[in-house]
């Protein structure tokens, strides 16, 4: 005990960073996975071209190899960040390819008539999208999104190999230094990753229960 | 409409359609299933595109996309089958969204006026539902409240009627007859013959992506001249 308390302010650090790194990838992918599924539904065929170049392009390439693309490739054309935000940037842009299925496969749920419907009180595609599909296609995306999130914050571990002091970065590093506390390490840092993934599988299925809509 | 053609793939569905419509003229359309009556429809909104032909309303050239095309279809009101309304909208909303989205009115206004329009179609009790909570009848009266919010130059139903159970029909057909009792110009697409005689000034019987006749109600319904009109109205009066 008197081990964790001794490390407390060590893990605490690398929890928080954990935590700012999947909210802000989160908020990324979630964004930039939104505007994905609005241009792979959308009339123009360039715009959809893009998306399933992007999805299918980041969905096939291993996590790690993006990580290296971003932190170490693009200073190769002089476009360097550092090793947090460009970890940010992995998980994000990786993220959003997963968030940009998730959001697209809620809106074919959605029935065409909604968005026939839509059109012919005179909307444009945007607001058609804006004001009826996406809002009836993120309640059926709830579960879904919702472990697109979990995977992403296991994913952001893999920022530990980029010098980035987060959770598993901590685990590393207490274990080799105190080898005979490995269990309470392992433990300490399960528990980290749990205080996020937890709360938000039950705030998911919160929201679930709340956005449900008759039929 | 003029020289219209339309093909999905193969199949020609819509074959050198002529049809014009005076404003406030009620026109009933009529014929066997597949024949093309719905493509018809949603050609008028451009819901479909065309191959070849030309349609105007008013006199204006259907524009073929963008935000011409969506301030045209705000002036063409369409009334679905299956009545589509927004699902997770209140009554209230779903009438409301397009005066205030495409109209610019402000939602006071556009409530106001939503909430008349919702007397007159018999439903404004149930402003503050959601349609699910609605029966087929009054979600199709809404769905005509939503596109009477839009002020339409015309109204274009496709079988307003038939996914209702049948003591909901006279519901919805007692609003379109008033509609057309008050002038709108309307397109519709029914096989409610007692609505064609009521309300209609022309029945257009179509059959394989062609209109074959096109007549008064009496005409058509007591004397049809075309063999495949006399086929048809045989087999939906003799069940
Ligand atoms: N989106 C579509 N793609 C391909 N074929 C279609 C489509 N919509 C309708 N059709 C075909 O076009 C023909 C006419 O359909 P429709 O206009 O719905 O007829 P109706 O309303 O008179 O029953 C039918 O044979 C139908 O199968
Ligand atoms: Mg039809």
């Amino acid at each position: 005990m008197q081990f964790l308390i001794d490390n407390f302010p060590l893990l605490w650090d690398a929890f928080l960073t954990t935590l700012s790194l999947s909210l802000l990838a989160g908020v990324l992918a979630l964004v930039l996975g939104t505007a994905l599924a609005a241009f792979r539904v959308s009339p123009i065929p360039p715009l959809r071209g893009l998306s399933t170049f992007y999805v299918e392009t980041f969905r096939n390439t291993p996590l790690t190899v993006v990580f290296f693309f971003i932190i170490f490739g693009l200073p190769q054309i002089d476009f360097s960040v550092g090793f947090f935000t460009g970890s940010v940037l992995a998980v994000g842009l990786y993220t959003a390819a997963f968030v940009c299925e998730a959001v697209r496969s809620g809106i074919n749920a959605v029935s065409a008539g909604q968005a026939e419907a839509s059109r012919a009180i005179g909307l444009t595609f945007g607001q058609s999208l804006r004001e009826v599909v996406l809002p009836q296609a993120f309640r059926s995306v709830v579960p879904p999104l919702g472990n697109v999130w979990i995977a992403m914050v296991k994913n952001t571990s893999i920022a530990a190999g980029f010098a980035v002091s987060e959770l598993t970065a901590s685990m590393q590093r207490l274990s080799n230094a105190n080898a005979g506390e490995l269990v309470l390490v392992l433990v300490a840092v399960v528990v980290g990753y749990m205080l996020i993934t937890l709360p938000s599988a039950y705030a998911i299925s919160r929201v679930e229960r709340r956005v449900a809509i008759l039929r | 409409m003029s020289g219209v053609d339309k093909w999905f793939g193969e199949l020609h569905v819509l074959q050198d359609i002529d049809l014009s419509i005076d404003r406030g003229e009620v026109v009933v359309v009529i014929g066997p299933s597949g024949s093309g009556k719905s493509t018809l429809c949603r050609t008028i909104n451009r819901l479909e595109s065309i191959e070849n032909g030309e349609i105007t309303i008013d006199g204006q050239q259907l524009p073929a996309e963008g935000k011409e095309l969506a301030k045209l279809r705000a002036d063409v009101g369409m009334v679905f089958q299956s009545f589509n309304l927004f699902a997770h909208k209140t009554v209230l909303e779903n009438v409301t969204l397009g005066p205030i989205k495409v109209r610019k009115q402000s939602k006071a206004d556009a409530e106001k006026r939503a909430r008349e329009l919702l007397d007159r179609v018999g439903v404004g009790a149930q402003a503050d539902k959601v349609p699910a909570q609605l029966s087929g009848g009054q979600q199709q009266r809404v769905a005509i409240a939503r596109a009477l919010a839009m002020d339409p130059k015309v109204m274009l139903f496709d079988e307003p009627t038939s996914a209702l159970d049948p003591e909901m029909i006279n519901e919805v057909l007692e609003v379109m007859v008033g509609l057309a009792r008050d002038g709108m110009t309307m397109v519709v697409v029914t096989h409610e013959m007692g609505f064609a005689r009521k309300a209609a000034n022309r029945v257009v019987f179509m059959d394989g992506g062609r209109i074959v006749e096109s007549s008064t109600p009496e005409e058509f319904f007591t004397n049809p001249s075309s063999d495949r009109a006399k086929d048809f109205l045989s087999k939906i009066l003799n069940h």
